[in-house]
């Protein structure tokens, strides 16, 4: 019954980017199918919500005759689909109401139009695949439309290689992937899940597997060293499809991880849970300081989602560490923090991917040093991103500290596991976290205030208008569930519980029925949290100090110059920009990561000539992996390109010796 | 049985070893280079001593002795006066930057603890400690000697390792003091022998700093 | 009438951290005075420099924005909230189970957010000065005291400040090599969340040596009254954070009665009164640093943090 609805929405998503093909000329064709993804995924999220809060209705399936003859294609709903539709219809949703009103400044609609709602189906269909043909045929979809996407203003500098970097790096993830199904299903050829899973591979295989998955899964979400086409691809799309991209299409890149390692994978080995924390460790550390280093506001938030991926890595690395332990508490634990983020960053991302795009709409700006001051413009889109940011650095009220507080959490229950490797690790992976969150906060001060506070660096600045009625509505109603999603954490969890329970067989203690909706993750002597307090008590003691001081203080105010230490100045150029605020961050940490290195050209005295400072910054990753590739696959498609200029002849030998060569494989293996 | 407490402050000492070869690690200056030796020397006299007093082992007494006055009066005065004779130049710098040397130490700590924890299980409390902790202040020894361009930080280097293996000594149940002393005499005789060549190479080529002595290696013209 | 009760005594030690606080920094500006050898304020004149403050007019910058105005009380609220959740003379009150040191830790980074935004919104640069040093001493000091919270963490077997205090005056301590590198730590790290020598100069009026003097430089009047409130319930909280966990002895528990209250607040006093000294003592011996050398500093805190950790996983192996 669900999962026929989440086939007709599926349907009507399809349905609706045949019609923004078709109606692209007329004028309610934005409307049309805007509007249509929206019903088509609120409704689906309806249905994702009601099958995991009631968990008896999960686990059906259905198998379509379509796809490959002997194989058909096989849907499942259990309570991980479940999950993850909840999350990536939300995101949908979201955008969808986002684009409502974003949508009238496209230029090109005819490139967009048909693609959203694709896009949108195509990730629907990654959820609730069952076999794995319709899994990888559904990915590739996915990765297609979202590549039509990127490619919509093509015309722009840059997006066109990005494009191309994107659509490289999807058919390398994919190949990955290809190849891990492949071992999966062995030599039987039983490609449905369920067929997978009775079967589970020898422990080489199984760790081939591993490694493939991290590669597939990881280069679609983005860790470290595949995030390179990342930055590239998310900008280059137009806004809500970034929201998209960044919020939803990484989760179900998270899915595809968990599904092959957590469900089809059988026990893990305990190697598994030092690789995957350190990779993630190293993701999180690496994708914030990129993010601190840039100042255009849409690439930035493209290399935190880097990070944030990273922590739901080490969250997911930890559960395979507890579960290879068979400590499957606190492997419930672990996931719970993993799964809970990947929620809460869907939510704040997408949020902050809106204000990014609705700052876009009303100066055409995207570089943060062109902008400031748009607090007085701007200011409920002002409100709604410093939300997003707020919940983004893992700040008490809000949801991402939950998610970070639960990880930590689970790092603290370290000292249980048997391995000398993992006992070391798993503080040190702690530490990387921790730096990972103090530099995100200080990464959002800057993206928050040199975007919307101090004074307008320049004219579209000062005229910046506030934006449309539907972006409004979609940001506050995800700046809202930001703010709920901290204050009553327990029945996040507790919806969560089924999802916990089918992966690692545990629980956790079940969170509603506690005093003052506390959460006590593992025994209430040992850690409890509880947001409704702190949310109560830090709002009344703002309205009782706001209350005493204005009562017995002068409430006199007058406005005038700024100080400045006696020396304002009135140009705005004085202010601190992106690069010079994040600059003590990059002497500190960017020698070491980037090979960042200052240069200064100071003319001789007497010469009009500008001073110039340059800063050059190296991307290792790039350098040392993907150029390096790059010259080599050049090279050899140098050489190889001469089989194109061969004489008849030669194309006839090609042939002769190819026949004669397998031949003679035939004789041998005989 | 080792009473707990006494266990507790011999632990403190070896500890505190480690951390004073961070502390030397961490030094970008001559002078607080020896005087932190001086002060690595002190804290495994007293470490020694302690052992002598747990272990009621009065041999111990004479081999902290000796150390506290050969390593950290004897030897520190040494060199003081052989960098204000060679007016040696008085700063260090690290190959690779404070922070990523230490960031090494701490792998090298960790590692360190990993391979003798395991190893040494059927062995005693005091024992596996002292020799987890002697391991990793060998290795910031030898780490230490590594990432300096200086002589003369390179010596103490050697010497900070020798104290780790002092350390170890004592912590398995003692040492024969006639060792000890041979030890000791021999690491007096090789600093007379390593001050000797600073004279001269000092005289030679005007610097000690190794990084521009290579230069000289070989057969080059 | 037990839950009424309980709520009081938590009532009583907010308003007790909020009133100590301005007497701890006057007490710490005399002693930094004695030692130089000058008389020094009275010790009540931050309260007569806060009541001045009220009274006075706001001027406000013609760029400030909402965010000016309402960043110091949800800064103030923040701190406060943080330290009310410390025990200071009982442990166990009502809601210290409502947030643990992680959640400290983060209370007060938002703390820090919002002054750091407030420290851009004027557009001048010596806030971007200010802001962009504290965010940067900001992400090597928060890890480092998640850092020293591990490390008490995997000791104690809880991240609640009340447990930790039990699990400290208890006999299974014993004397630690990570306890000691801890408290180095976290005393690296609360000189310089405080803004204190050498890190920061709180007494300075030159722009190359501020951090947090430059965030809030265009604050006045009320506002700065809230913000300097802020700042001296932050060094109540740190202080009381230290003696709590590794000098707990003497702390009452909840539900022990009057004179166990009355006894744990004279030993509170007491450890008040010997931090302020210690912080006196050691702001005059030492000089301040260069910004850059506070990196070194901070990563320093931060790796004795880490050996902290390693070196729990060694001791008292069996």
């Amino acid at each position: 019954m669900a999962l026929e609805g989440l086939l007709w929405c599926v349907a009507v998503l399809l349905g609706a980017g045949v019609a923004g093909l078709a109606l692209t000329r007329r004028r309610g064709a934005m409307v049309l199918v805007y509007g249509a993804s929206l019903g088509a995924t609120l409704v689906a999220l309806v249905i994702a919500v009601a099958s995991l809060l009631a968990p008896a209705s999960l686990g059906a399936s259905l198998v379509l005759p379509v796809g490959l003859p002997w194989l058909g294609a096989h849907f499942r709903l259990d309570a991980l689909t479940a999950f993850f539709l909840v999350v990536m219809n939300l995101g949908g949703a979201a955008a969808s109401l986002f684009a409502l009103g974003y949508g009238r400044h496209e230029e090109t609609p005819g490139r967009v139009l048909p693609f959203y709602p694709a896009f949108l189906a195509g990730m629907n269909l990654v959820l609730i695949a069952a076999d794995a043909f319709t899994f990888l045929f559904a990915w590739e979809f996915m990765s297609l439309s979202s590549w039509a996407l990127v490619m919509a203003h093509h015309r722009r500098p840059g997006n066109a290689a990005a494009g191309y970097l994107y659509l490289l790096m999807a058919s390398f993830g994919t190949l990955a992937l290809i190849l891990a199904f492949g071992l999966l299903a062995g030599a039987s050829g039983g490609y449905a899940f369920d067929a997978i899973r009775q079967a589970p591979p020898s422990a080489g295989i199984a760790a081939v597997v591993l490694v493939l998955a991290l590669i597939g899964a990881g280069s679609k979400a983005g860790l470290v060293p595949l995030h390179v086409w990342l930055p590239l691809a998310h900008p280059a799309a137009p806004s809500h499809v970034s929201a998209l991209m960044s919020g939803v299409m990484t989760k179900v890149a998270v899915y595809g991880f968990v599904r092959i390692v957590f469900d089809l994978l059988g026990p893990p080995a305990w190697w598994w849970g030092a690789l995957v924390p350190l990779i993630g460790g190293v993701t999180a550390v690496m994708g914030v300081l990129y993010a601190l280093m840039e100042h255009d506001l849409k690439r930035l938030l493209a290399y935190h989602t880097v990070e944030n991926i990273g922590i739901i890595f080490i969250g997911l690395g930890l559960a395979l560490a507890f579960e290879a332990n068979e400590m499957s508490g606190a492997a419930a634990l672990a996931l719970t923090a993993a799964l809970l983020h990947v929620f809460n960053h869907s939510v704040f991302k997408s949020l902050l991917f809106f204000g990014a795009g609705a700052v876009l709409n009303s100066t055409g700006e995207r570089d943060m040093e062109r902008l400031g001051g748009l607090i007085h413009r701007m200011p409920r889109t002002a409100l709604a991103f410093l939300i997003g940011s707020a919940a983004i650095s893992a700040l008490p009220p809000f949801n991402g500290f939950v998610s970070e507080w639960l990880t930590f959490q689970a790092i603290l229950l370290s000292p249980a596991l048997p391995q000398w490797l993992l006992k070391f690790l798993v503080p040190a992976v702690g530490a990387m976290l921790a730096l990972s969150a103090a530099l995100a906060a200080a990464c959002f001060v800057k993206a928050f205030g040199i975007t919307f506070l101090g004074r307008p660096r320049t004219q579209v600045a000062r005229e910046a208008a506030e934006t449309d009625r539907w972006s409004l509505t979609a940001m506050f109603a995800l700046a809202a569930l930001c703010l709920l999603a901290g204050i009553l954490p327990g029945y996040f969890i507790d919806a969560l519980a089924p999802v916990i329970h089918a992966l690692t067989l545990a629980n956790l203690p079940r969170q509603e029925q506690l005093d003052w909706l506390t959460i006590v993750p593992i025994a209430q002597s040992r850690s409890s949290y509880n947001g409704l307090l702190l949310f109560f008590f830090i709002v009344l003691s703002a309205g009782v100090a706001a209350e005493v001081i204005h009562r017995f203080a002068s409430a006199a105010v007058r406005r005038s110059d700024a100080w400045d230490c006696g020396f304002p100045d009135p140009s705005p150029a004085t202010q601190y920009t992106a690069g010079s605020f994040s600059q003590p961050i990059r002497r500190v940490f960017g020698s070491v990561v980037f090979r960042a290195g200052e240069e200064v050209h100071l003319p001789p005295p007497g010469d009009v000539r500008p001073a110039r400072l340059e800063v050059r910054l190296h991307d290792v990753p790039w350098d040392v992996l993907y150029a390096p590739t790059a010259r080599l696959v050049g090279f050899a498609a140098e050489r190889l390109n001469r089989l194109q200029f061969l004489t008849i002849r030669g194309y006839l030998t090609l042939v002769f010796g190819a026949l004669v060569a397998l031949l003679m494989v035939l004789t041998v293996w005989q | 049985m080792i009473d707990p407490l006494a266990l507790d402050v011999a632990h403190l000492f070896a500890g505190s070893l480690v951390l004073v070869s961070f502390m030397l690690l961490y030094q970008d200056r001559m002078t607080g280079l020896i005087n932190i030796f001086a002060l690595h020397a002190l804290v495994v006299s007293l470490s020694v001593a302690w052992q002598a007093y747990i272990q009621h082992a009065p041999h111990l007494y004479i081999t902290a002795a000796i150390a506290l006055v050969i390593k950290a009066v004897v030897i520190p005065f040494a060199l003081h006066r052989i960098v204000v004779r060679l007016g040696i130049h008085r700063t260090i710098e690290p190959v690779v930057g404070v922070g990523l040397t230490m960031l090494a130490g701490i792998g090298l700590v960790a590692l360190a603890i990993m391979v003798m924890l395991p190893i040494t299980a059927q062995a005693g409390t005091l024992a596996r400690e002292d020799l987890a902790f002697a391991l990793s202040v060998i290795l910031l020894g030898l780490l230490m000697m590594i990432s300096r361009h200086n002589a003369v930080s390179q010596v103490i280097g050697f010497m900070s390792i020798e104290n780790g293996l002092i350390l170890a000594a004592t912590g398995a149940k003692g040492m024969p003091l006639v060792v000890e002393i041979s030890v000791a005499f021999s690491i007096l005789v090789a600093l007379i022998v390593i001050g000797i060549f600073l004279f001269r190479i000092r005289e030679r080529f005007e610097t000690v700093d190794i990084h521009l002595l290579h230069e000289h290696r070989g057969e080059q013209p | 009438m037990a839950v009424i009760l309980d709520m009081l005594v938590q009532f009583c030690q907010m308003t007790v951290v909020l009133l100590l606080a301005p007497l701890l920094t006057g007490y710490v500006r005399k002693m930094k005075a004695q030692l130089l050898g000058r008389r020094g304020p009275p010790l009540l004149q931050p309260y007569r420099d806060l009541l001045r403050l009220l009274r006075k007019e706001v001027v406000l910058a013609h760029s400030a924005s909402w965010l000016f105005r309402v960043a110091p009380y949800l800064v103030f609220a923040a701190t406060w909230v943080a330290a009310a959740l410390v025990p200071t003379f009982a442990t166990g009150l009502i809601f210290s189970y409502a947030a643990d040191m992680i959640a400290i830790v983060a209370l007060l980074g938002s703390a820090r957010f919002m002054l750091a935004l407030a420290g851009l919104d004027v557009g001048t640069s010596f806030g971007g000065i200010g802001s962009s040093r504290e965010m940067m001493i900001a992400s090597l000091a928060e890890p480092a005291m998640l850092l020293v919270v591990f490390t008490v963490a995997l000791l104690a077997g809880s991240t609640q400040l009340s447990s930790i205090a039990a699990f400290m005056q208890g006999p299974g301590v014993g004397l630690r090599v990570s306890l000691a590198l801890a408290l180095v730590a976290l005393v690296m790290v609360a000189i310089a969340e405080n803004a204190r020598i050498p890190v920061d100069n709180p007494a300075t009026h030159l722009e190359l040596t501020m951090v947090h003097e430059a965030m809030i430089l265009e604050y006045s009047g009320r506002h700065l009254a809230v913000i300097e409130l802020a700042s001296f319930v932050k060094l109540l909280l740190y202080v009381s954070v230290i003696a709590c966990v590794f000098l707990p002895w003497g702390v009452a528990v909840s539900g022990q009665g009057f004179a166990a209250y009355l006894t744990g607040f004279a030993a509170y006093l007491v450890k008040l009164a010997a931090g302020g000294f210690l912080l006196a003592v050691f702001e005059t011996a030492i000089a301040k640093m260069r910004v850059f050398r506070v990196s070194d500093f901070l990563g320093a805190a931060l790796m004795l943090g880490l050996l902290a950790t390693l070196l729990l996983f060694v001791s008292r192996v069996t």
